[in-house]
């Protein structure tokens, strides 16, 4: 008898990567994971909400092949394969960019659903960059997601941010206003954590950021001159040559899928450290 | 000696954002096409295409490669399979 094996059909995970504050490392981050993702084999697609400011495709290195784009398919000028561009380093890597030239407004809940829902077809991962602010763009880009990374400095005004789009994705969001549906399972990413900056008390520390948040911990980013060097040349950081940001990604991506992976930098001893070595200036 | 050390790697990579920028920028900042030329031409040769041939709006795949000197447009067209 034969059988045809029945594929499975993957249900692809969304998650969007916001913050509120602008120049967090949203962008940074959602090339780091999507392609960290796909680098474990998963298929994973990464989209641009920031509509307007197409940054994705620079970091991501695809810049120079957009054809069609997230507003096109939305407005039906063109079909979601036309527009998604296939990385050339790993296979199970996609772009879907975004318009320059047009607005927020461009975009449409039943448009972006739509598109969400065809993705969620074909990829295990669905990477949202979310656009900054907290208004119909950064609303769009939480509102049908399953997680939520929440891309965070240690710095007041972006924890402030964070901690309101944490409020949004508690209550603006397609399961928070579904009856009975699981709450956005959201977590904090630190980034640009500059050990020395905290040593010297010039910025907050891990536990106060997650006191104010109270949302569990994805990972620690260090502040790293290797981002700069892989958004050169266009490389996400995790497919760049080795660095300490690159393997901190590596490790949120690993507890992003739920494996135990420690700390690698251990950030509350190098206050005591630096303190030691260079005198107490707090 | 240590600057000297350091700046050929970081002057290569930023040689590569400027490059990169350049040719985007060039394409960006205008060819008197307009940005959203793409939809529009895909329309037309769809159309040309279609007084021919029935073809469906996703049997044309575009491809395009920008480049300092030139640039490439690739169409794909799928035909529908000749009836038997
Ligand atoms: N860990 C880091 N170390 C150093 N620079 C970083 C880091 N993360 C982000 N950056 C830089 O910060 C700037 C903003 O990052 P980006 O990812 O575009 O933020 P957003 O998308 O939130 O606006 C960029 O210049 C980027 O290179
Ligand atoms: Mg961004």
């Amino acid at each position: 008898m034969t059988t045809e094996l029945k594929q499975e059909r993957p249900v692809g995970k969304i998650i969007v990567i916001t913050s509120g504050k602008g120049g967090v490392g949203k962008t940074t981050t959602s090339a780091a994971i999507g392609a960290g993702l796909a680098k474990r084999g998963h298929k994973t697609v990464v989209i641009d909400f920031d509509v307007g400011l197409r940054n994705l495709d620079m970091i991501m290195g695809c810049e120079r092949r957009v054809v069609f784009d997230f507003i096109n398919v939305i407005q039906g000028e063109a079909k979601l394969k036309q527009a998604l561009i296939k990385d050339r380093r790993l296979e199970t890597l996609c772009v879907l960019p975004t318009s320059q030239t047009r607005d927020k407004d461009a975009l449409t809940k039943e448009g972006v659903e739509a598109v969400l829902a065809e993705l969620r077809e074909e990829f295990d991962y669905i990477i949202c960059d979310s656009p900054a602010g907290i208004e119909k763009g950064a609303q769009l880009a939480m509102y049908f997601a399953d997680e939520a990374v929440v891309v965070t400095n240690p710095e007041v005004s972006s924890v402030r941010d964070s901690d309101r789009v944490l409020g949004l994705l508690a209550s603006k969001t397609k399961r928070a206003e579904e009856e009975g549906a699981e709450p956005i399972k959201a977590q904090v990413l630190l980034t640009r954590y500059d050990a020395q900056r905290i040593a010297k008390g010039e910025m907050m520390t891990v536990e106060d950021v997650l006191e104010i948040l109270a949302v569990p911990l994805l990972g620690i980013i260090p502040e790293s001159p290797a981002v700069l060097r892989a958004s050169n040349v266009g490389v996400p950081i995790v497919l760049d040559a080795p660095s300490n940001a690159g393997s901190a990604y590596e490790d949120a991506v690993a507890r992003l899928m739920g494996e135990d992976v420690a700390l690698r930098l251990d950030p509350d001893r190098r206050p005591g450290l630096m303190r030691r070595l260079f005198g107490r200036t707090a | 000696m240590f600057g000297r050390t350091l700046w050929p790697r970081r002057a290569s990579s930023a040689q590569t954002a400027k490059e990169r920028l350049q040719i985007l920028l060039a394409h960006e900042r205008g060819t008197g096409t307009g940005p959203d030329y793409l939809p529009a031409l895909q329309r037309d040769i769809l159309e040309v295409i279609r007084r021919h041939v029935p073809v469906e709006q996703d049997a044309v795949e575009i491809r395009m490669e920008r480049g300092r000197e030139v640039s490439s447009l690739e169409i794909n067209i799928e035909l529908p399979a000749p009836r038997r």
